[in-house]
Formats: structure tokens, C-alpha cells, sequence
């Protein structure tokens, strides 16, 4: 047969495009909560798809209880979990898990620490005893301290040359104010890593990483009663009583708009955001402002994505999302594009936030959104690790029980006169910060000429150029 | 654990697989075509790339940006990838919409031609130079994965070239390209659908017989030039390059045995023992004994034609100069090949394929992609199963068997990054050296 190229497609017989049938019921995985005498909260969701389990155990100890000139405490401490204990090193610890084919993980984000552990269900017994230990007894040794740090401070030093990294960075600490555990890096600034020791790393764990003060999600091929079982032998005997959560200031640094630029002056592109603060995450309007940025930059035919990328070419990407947090996180739009069209992008960006706090958005725009969410919704939970994340986002934040059965229902019911109201009340243009990372010489004129607002222009360290 | 696998092909040549699974009501499909930038011509490198964005541009019934919207209209999520010797194409949709997708795929892959204009060719060409930028120039390190292969490949061997493609190069693609880039490649004959999760197997095959069916097969894939190569680089191959960059990073690459070969599986345990996660060789000696090391990790390319590559990938410390770290790499590798693997390293490699093997089998994409894979390359997708079995017969004898015939000096080629200043100091004159075969400490 020959090719297809020329002609052949008025040929050939061509199906109309084939309608849907009914989608077939999906609930999110039940799960059980209980608790050890000691405090210990376990949720626990049982799923027999595959021999495996994903452990993942949230302490109340994040980044944003770091204090003044300790930022980065949290995130070390955690770390320092997986670098030896009382039995044996950081080398010793990581062999054993490797060994069981199992995989651990320790980080702080900005409101807990968690520690995540993924094993085949024959190993759930030993991964349970080793993570016990880790949790339990960990060593702090000052040599693995000192080497954490060290690769800490290795990491700012990458960050100056990383234009995303560093994007990102900048946004946050010209965006909050000074005294806001946000405007500094989650895992600490050089200064406050230097001064970190192992007596603060030991106090800070004594506080804070104590059972009442922990969660425990077990999601995969286990029933309840063996994980309680398994719970108490390794961790029914851990006394202790933590602290509170920590709180930080989540205010802006500035009400009206600035741009800041800082200087690398060799990039081919400009890194870009754009954005103010955005909600806490148990916002009552917290649906309608998922679905009003859905449609402005968080899908792929979103507003800005389909302007900047498909319109303009000026860009392989651009979307904007909130970063969620307990408290007010950002909402940004992040896009790289060429020095040359860097004013133009960030025109047509601002232009989208204004149209859609002037317009309602259309109909097909808002189902093209509530349907995507809706629909893609078991998608978002084939794995363990999925549903162990999805079970952690509703301890952190205390959401309801149900709030995953709910979900669905609550995003097809949210209106376009919603989207509306949402984007007037929390889109703020007067407050819109503009960070560039780029070639300072080749967009500082043309930005100037926007008349944004005020324009600074900074070094990769943040210093006023 | 295996996963139910079956098998067909379509009068017009097309290889289907499916495997089936009720567990949630998702289904995912995936498209390979056996096409990627190996297959294309001088002065077009980019060409494989950029055409797989022309395919999210509409097709006879579809609108320029449609499929995005349509598939995740469905609650869907979708992408495409382009690879040294495969394109593909991919969409995990609740299962009542897998007609939906069948649809969209057998359209571009028979209709594609009338929804060309060169207008929207100009547009993603635009789109795929800021992806340069974007991952490749702006990005520290950036262009090692175009650097490595070029190192690693001889000038007219077809992996030799760019992936993402040269600016020019991507100026000059053409409307005329697209067209002739289409009928050669783009045919049922050349491709692989795989469809894994929620589905029912005998509605499936009729639906796709239904779409794909009428789609002519081509006229046959041009071949590739004679891939093959020595088994060792016959040297040790350097490129130091001055980037903007904090730290000295080396990747250090080895040709290995082709995927897919009784050998690769050694390879693989080595790569693995080498650097696959914290207890790997290489992080507990680099990172945390000698402290040398901010990160440290290899991989394998799993290339079935020409030659695997084995590559060891290590970021410095700052206090490390460029040649100190190329000289740690070094001995521990020698230290390998010297004293051999234990037994209790193979094992710990073989209990992290298991647990990763196990993982990834929970979804739908990553069960229909690893169909995809063993369809294109070895016409035999049961392959996915044995896999973890392949690497549990490994002994550490088979381990230390390919670590002397391949890690020694003589199969080196190493891309060693290194800091502006540093290389200011050191007097490198140019961007790029190439010290060429020998032994001894970069230029």
C-alpha cells in the first residue's frame, strides 16, 4: 500500500468524534483513624491492589517554627533522622533500609516534617522497626551535622547559578516582610546554616518530635489492626510531650507594585513571576479560587499558557498556581522567556489578571476546568505514595473526614459568577510583584517603560546592585 | 507479580497490546512510534522533536491545541516525549473515555496533513527554541545531555547528534519536512498502542480496529545506517567545559551491553551499585565518607541499538577542584574493577528493583509505557514481566565479568564541567577542549 501523505485523506473514511458513556463510580480509599495511649495518631487506609506500603509519619515540626536566626533548624533536623542512631551511622541505617529493597526519605516543608517510608508488604515488619529507630534514636553526631550543613551551603552556592531556583527564591523574600519566616529559604540562609549546632538540633528534636505531636498514615496492603499492632510494638512506649505549632508573620513587604531584576548577565532568557500573596489553605473560598486559576494559568489551555505559549511563542510554559500552606502562601505566575520579549510576556500577563476580574469567564472555560478536576480525580490516586500525600494534606491542615468524598460535588458546583467573585476579592493588581532573573542591561528599559512601578535592580545575592 | 498481557497486530501493521486491570475505573494509552531524532537528516536536527509538537496542533477534525483541551476536558492528563530512536504519545483517561482517545490518536496519525500551516509551525518553533533556552541554556549544566552523547557517539553515527536540535537547524524545517517526516514515519506499521487499566478486551479491539483500521500502512521505514559499535571507546576521551556553574561536575560514561542482552542485566547491577541511591558506592564514599562530594549517582541509557552507556554523574564540593574530583571518580571505579562487587551489594541492587518494579506497576501510564517499550524494541511485551526475574539471576561473578571488561581505562569518556574562574585560572583557552584519547589528568 502506498503512503499517505498527499491526497490520501480525502479518500480515506473519517469517524465523527465518539460521544462518552457514563463514567464508572470511584471513591476515594476509606481509611481508619485511631490513636496510641501515648498520643500517636494513626490513619491508616487499607488497599489490596498490590504487596506494597507507603509509611508516612508527619511530626509537627516545620520550617516555620525555625526562630530568628536559626532558619534551616527544621529542615537539618529532619534530615539528621536518616544520618545514624544510637545502633549504627548514616551509612549503616541507609544499608539496612536498601537492603529490604525499601526507600526513606526525611524533609521539612514549611509546616511539618515527614518522614516516608515505601516497602513490599513481606518487608513491613523490619521497614516498622528500622523507621522506629530512626525516629527514636537518632545520633546528631557532630561529624554528619557538620556535613549536612556543608551540603546545605553547597546547595545556596548552586542556587546562584540556577535562574529557576533562584526565581523562585527571590519572589518569596521581596514579597514578604522581613520579619516573616517566609521571605527567608525553607532549608535556611548561609548565615543562619553556619550558625547552626548540634546542642539546637538536639533541643529543637526534644521539643517537637514527641508522639502526641505525630501522625502516622499507612496506605497499602495491610489491615488496620496489624498496623496498630506494629505501631505499638515500635513506638507504644515513646513518652514525651511536644510543643505547639510554631506560627509566622505572612504579611507582604509592600502594598503597591515593584519589579525586581536581578542581575545575570549572560542569560539567553529571563525567568519571571509574577504574583502577590495568595490564601491559607482552609480559605472558605478555596474551590472557587482553585478553578479561577485553573483557567487563568494553572492548565495547559489556561488563559495565560495558551497567550504566552501558543499566541505569542514567547515561551515553552507558563502557569501560575497558589502554593498552598497553613498559612498565606504565594500565588504566582512563573514563565521563561526570551530578553527581548520579557516586557511584552509580563504585559500580557498582567492583562490576563485584569480580564478576569472585569469578565465573568465563559461557560466552557469553567467546565473545561470543574470537569478536568473532577475527571482526573481517581487519576490523582493510583499509588500509595499518592494517597499517603493526599491523607497528609488533610492532617496538616485539618480538613474534614470527608472532604475527598465531598470534593468532587464541591468543584462541579462552583459557578462562573464564583470565579468571579474570586478572582475581584483575591487577585490583587495594585499589589502584583514582579521578579526577573535575567540580563538586567537587556530588559530594564523596556520594563521601566511599562511604568509596572518602582524597578531595583539586585546581584544573585539579593543585594541591591 | 505479573501483569496479564495480550497481543495483536491490525492488517495495516499495527502492534497492539493490552492488560487489563479493574482496580480503578482509569485507563491509559500509549503510542509509540519507532521514530526519534536518530532517524533525521543532516542540517535537521531537532526535526523528531518539533514534529511531536506539530501533533498537539490539530489534525482533519481536531483544532490547533484540542487534543489538550478534549483529553483533559475527559479528566485526563497527556503528554508526548521524543527520544534518540521513539516518539511518543500518552493520555491516562477515566475509563469511559478511552474511545474518546482512541479517536484523537488514530486521527492525527491518519489525518494529520490538512491542519499543517506554516504558521503554526513557526509557532512552535518558537515554542521548542525557548524549551532550549529553557533546558538547555539556562539551565547550569544544561547542555550535558547534548554534550554527552556527541562525546560518546562518533560524528556520522545517527545518536551522535543534538536531540533538541541546533537553532538554525530548527529555522530551517519546513513545511515540505513535516509532510515527508509524516508519510515515512508516522504509519501503523511503524507504531505500538498499548492501552492498560479499566477496559473490556474484546470492545477495545473492535474500537481500535474500528479507528486504526482504515489508516493504510506505509511503505516501510528507511534504515538506519550500521549502528554498530566497538565494545570499549578504545581510550579515555575528555571534554572539559567551562559553563556557568557554582561546583566541578563530572559525568563519566562507558559503553555497556545493549539493553535488552544477558550482559545488560550486569550492567545494570553495576550502574546500581555504583550509584543507584544513598547506599550506592559512590555516595557513601564521595558524599559521605571523604566528604568530596555534594551528589553522586549513575544510571544507564538503555539503548538497544549502537551501544548502552553506562555514565557515573558527580557534583563537587566547593573546596574540590575539577581534577581532584575527576581523580576520587576515578579510583573508586578503579577500586571496582580491582577488588570486584560482594555478593550483599548485588542483593541490596536486586531488593530496590523488586520494591521500584512493584511501585511503578500501579499505574496505568507506567504499565502501558513499559508495554510500549518491549513492543518497539523487541516485538515482545512480556518481556515487562521477567524483567525483575533477569535481574535476580545476575550473580556477583556476571557483576565483576563486565566490570573488567568495561570500566577499566580503555572504555572512558568523561564531560567534565568546570566553574568560569576555575577554568580562567587553570588557562583553558577555549569553551570546549577536547584532550582526546590517553590517560592523565584533563587539560
Amino acid at each position: 500500500m502506498s503512503g499517505h501523505a498527499n491526497g490520501a485523506s480525502a479518500v480515506l473514511e473519517r469517524l465523527p468524534r465518539p460521544v462518552s458513556g457514563p463514567s464508572r463510580p470511584y471513591q476515594f480509599p476509606r481509611f481508619d483513624r485511631t490513636a496510641l495511649p501515648n498520643g500517636l495518631k494513626l490513619v491508616v487506609a487499607p488497599i489490596t491492589k498490590l504487596p506494597i506500603v507507603t509509611i508516612a509519619l508527619l511530626v509537627d515540626a516545620g520550617a516555620v517554627s525555625d526562630a530568628p536566626g536559626r532558619f534551616g533548624l527544621a529542615q537539618l533536623t529532619a534530615k539528621l533522622l536518616l544520618e545514624g542512631t544510637a545502633a549504627g551511622d548514616g551509612t549503616a541505617i541507609t544499608d539496612r533500609f536498601e537492603r529490604l529493597g525499601a526507600s526513606i526519605e526525611a524533609h521539612a516543608d514549611w509546616d511539618v516534617a515527614v518522614v516516608t517510608v515505601t516497602t513490599l508488604t513481606d518487608k513491613l515488619r523490619a521497614s516498622f522497626d528500622l523507621l522506629g529507630e530512626v525516629m527514636r534514636a537518632p545520633a546528631f553526631t557532630e561529624r554528619e551535622v557538620e556535613r549536612l550543613k556543608n551540603e546545605r551551603l553547597a546547595e545556596l552556592l548552586q542556587l546562584r547559578a540556577e535562574p529557576r531556583g533562584l526565581a523562585d527564591e527571590m519572589f518569596s523574600r521581596f514579597l514578604y516582610e522581613e520579619a516573616s519566616r517566609y521571605a527567608h529559604p525553607d532549608g535556611g540562609d548561609e548565615a543562619s546554616v553556619r550558625g547552626l549546632t548540634r546542642d539546637a538540633i538536639s533541643s529543637f528534636y526534644a521539643k517537637r518530635y514527641s508522639p502526641n505531636g505525630m501522625t502516622m498514615i499507612v496506605v497499602g496492603d495491610v489491615e488496620t489492626a496489624e498496623v496498630e499492632t506494629l505501631a505499638a510494638e515500635v513506638l507504644g512506649d515513646w513518652k514525651g510531650h511536644a510543643t505547639t505549632t510554631g506560627s509566622t508573620s505572612d504579611e507582604a513587604a509592600r502594598r503597591t507594585r515593584a519589579v525586581h531584576i536581578v542581575s545575570k548577565s549572560d542569560a539567553p532568557q529571563s525567568e519571571l513571576r509574577i504574583g502577590h500573596l495568595g490564601l491559607p489553605r482552609r480559605h472558605p473560598d478555596y474551590f472557587p479560587a482553585v478553578i479561577m486559576n485553573a483557567v487563568l494559568g494553572g492548565l495547559f489551555s489556561s488563559r495565560i499558557n495558551l497567550n504566552l505559549r501558543e499566541a505569542h511563542g514567547y515561551t515553552y510554559g507558563a502557569s501560575s498556581y497558589f502554593d498552598w500552606r497553613r498559612q498565606k502562601g504565594p500565588w504566582v505566575v512563573a514563565t521563561a522567556v526570551a530578553s527581548d520579549v520579557t516586557h511584552s510576556a509580563a504585559l500580557e500577563v498582567i492583562n490576563e489578571i485584569d480580564r478576569i476580574r472585569t469578565a465573568p469567564i465563559t461557560n466552557d472555560e469553567l467546565t473545561l476546568a470543574t470537569s478536568y478536576l473532577d475527571g482526573v480525580f481517581p487519576i490523582r490516586f493510583e499509588t500509595t505514595s499518592a494517597i499517603a500525600a493526599a491523607l497528609t494534606t488533610l492532617v496538616v491542615y485539618d480538613l474534614p473526614d470527608d472532604w475527598y468524598d465531598e470534593y468532587r460535588e464541591r468543584v462541579r458546583s462552583v459557578t462562573t459568577g464564583d470565579v468571579l467573585v474570586a478572582a475581584e476579592r483575591h487577585l490583587r493588581p495594585e499589589a502584583l510583584q514582579m521578579v526577573v532573573v535575567g540580563n538586567a542591561a537587556a530588559v530594564r528599559d523596556r520594563i521601566e517603560a511599562m511604568a509596572f512601578g518602582p524597578v531595583r535592580v539586585y546581584d544573585v545575592d539579593g543585594r541591591p546592585a | 507479580m505479573r501483569i496479564p498481557i495480550e497481543t495483536f497486530r491490525l492488517a495495516n501493521g499495527l502492534f497492539v497490546t493490552l492488560s487489563e486491570d479493574h482496580t480503578a475505573p482509569i485507563v491509559a494509552v500509549n503510542l509509540w512510534y519507532h521514530v526519534g531524532s536518530a532517524n533525521e537528516r543532516a542540517g535537521r536536527t531537532g526535526f523528531a522533536h518539533l514534529f511531536e509538537h506539530m501533533l498537539f496542533q490539530g489534525s482533519a477534525d481536531v483544532g490547533a491545541n484540542e487534543h489538550f483541551e478534549l483529553i483533559q476536558r475527559a479528566g485526563g492528563t497527556l503528554n508526548g516525549s521524543t527520544w534518540l530512536d521513539r516518539t511518543n504519545y500518552f493520555e491516562t483517561v477515566p475509563s469511559n473515555q478511552l474511545e474518546l482517545v482512541l479517536w484523537l490518536e488514530a486521527n492525527r496519525m491518519g489525518w494529520l496533513l490538512p491542519a499543517m500551516t506554516q504558521q503554526k509551525l513557526d509557532t512552535q518553533r518558537d515554542v521548542v527554541k525557548n524549551e532550549r533556552r529553557w533546558s538547555v541554556d539556562n539551565q547550569p549544566y544544561g547542555t550535558w545531555w547534548e554534550r554527552l552523547p556527541a562525546l560518546a557517539f562518533p560524528e556520522e553515527h545517527p545518536f551522535h547528534h543534538s536531540l533538541i536540535g541546533s537553532m538554525s537547524d530548527l529555522d530551517a524545517a519546513s513545511l515540505e519536512d513535516i509532510k515527508h517526516f509524516f508519510a515515512t514515519y508516522y504509519t501503523p506499521d511503524n507504531a505500538v498502542l498499548s492501552i492498560a487499566g479499566d477496559f473490556d478486551r474484546s470492545e477495545a479491539r473492535d474500537l481500535i480496529t474500528k479507528y486504526f483500521g482504515p489508516i493504510p500502512a506505509g511503505s516501510g521505514r528507511p534504515p538506519l545506517p550500521d549502528m554498530t559499535l566497538p565494545a570499549t571507546f578504545g581510550g579515555w576521551k575528555r571534554v572539559v567545559v567551562e559553563d556557568d556553574v557554582m561546583l566541578p561536575r563530572l559525568f563519566l560514561a562507558f559503553r555497556a551491553p545493549l539493553f535488552g542482552t544477558k550482559q545488560y542485566y550486569a550492567s545494570s547491577i553495576a550502574s546500581a551499585i555504583l550509584g543507584l541511591r544513598k547506599g550506592s558506592r559512590l555516595y557513601r564514599r564521595l558524599v559521605r565518607e571523604r566528604q568530596v562530594a555534594a551528589e553522586a549517582q549513575a544510571f544507564t541509557y538503555d539503548l538497544t541499538k549502537g551501544t548502552d552507556l553506562l555514565v557515573i554523574d558527580v557534583t563537587a564540593r566547593p573546596s574540590l577542584a575539577p581534577e581532584a574530583l575527576e581523580r576520587e571518580v576515578a579510583d573508586e571505579v578503579d577500586l571496582l574493577v580491582r577488588d570486584g562487587v560482594a555478593e550483599e551489594e548485588v542483593a541490596r541492587a536486586v531488593a530496590l528493583v523488586q520494591t521500584e518494579f512493584v511501585a511503578a506497576m500501579q499505574s496505568a501510564g507506567d504499565r502501558a509505557e513499559r508495554l510500549s517499550l518491549f513492543a518497539t524494541y523487541f516485538k515482545n511485551p512480556e518481556l515487562v514481566n521477567e524483567q525483575v526475574q533477569q535481574y535476580e539471576r545476575v550473580t556477583a561473578a556476571e557483576v565483576n565479568d563486565f566490570v573488567r571488561e568495561r570500566l577499566g581505562e580503555e572504555n572512558r569518556a568523561s564531560l567534565l564541567f568546570v566553574p568560569r574562574q576555575h577554568a580562567a585560572e587553570d588557562q583553558v583557552p577555549s569553551d570546549e577542549i577536547v584532550a582526546g584519547v590517553g590517560s592523565g589528568a584533563p587539560a
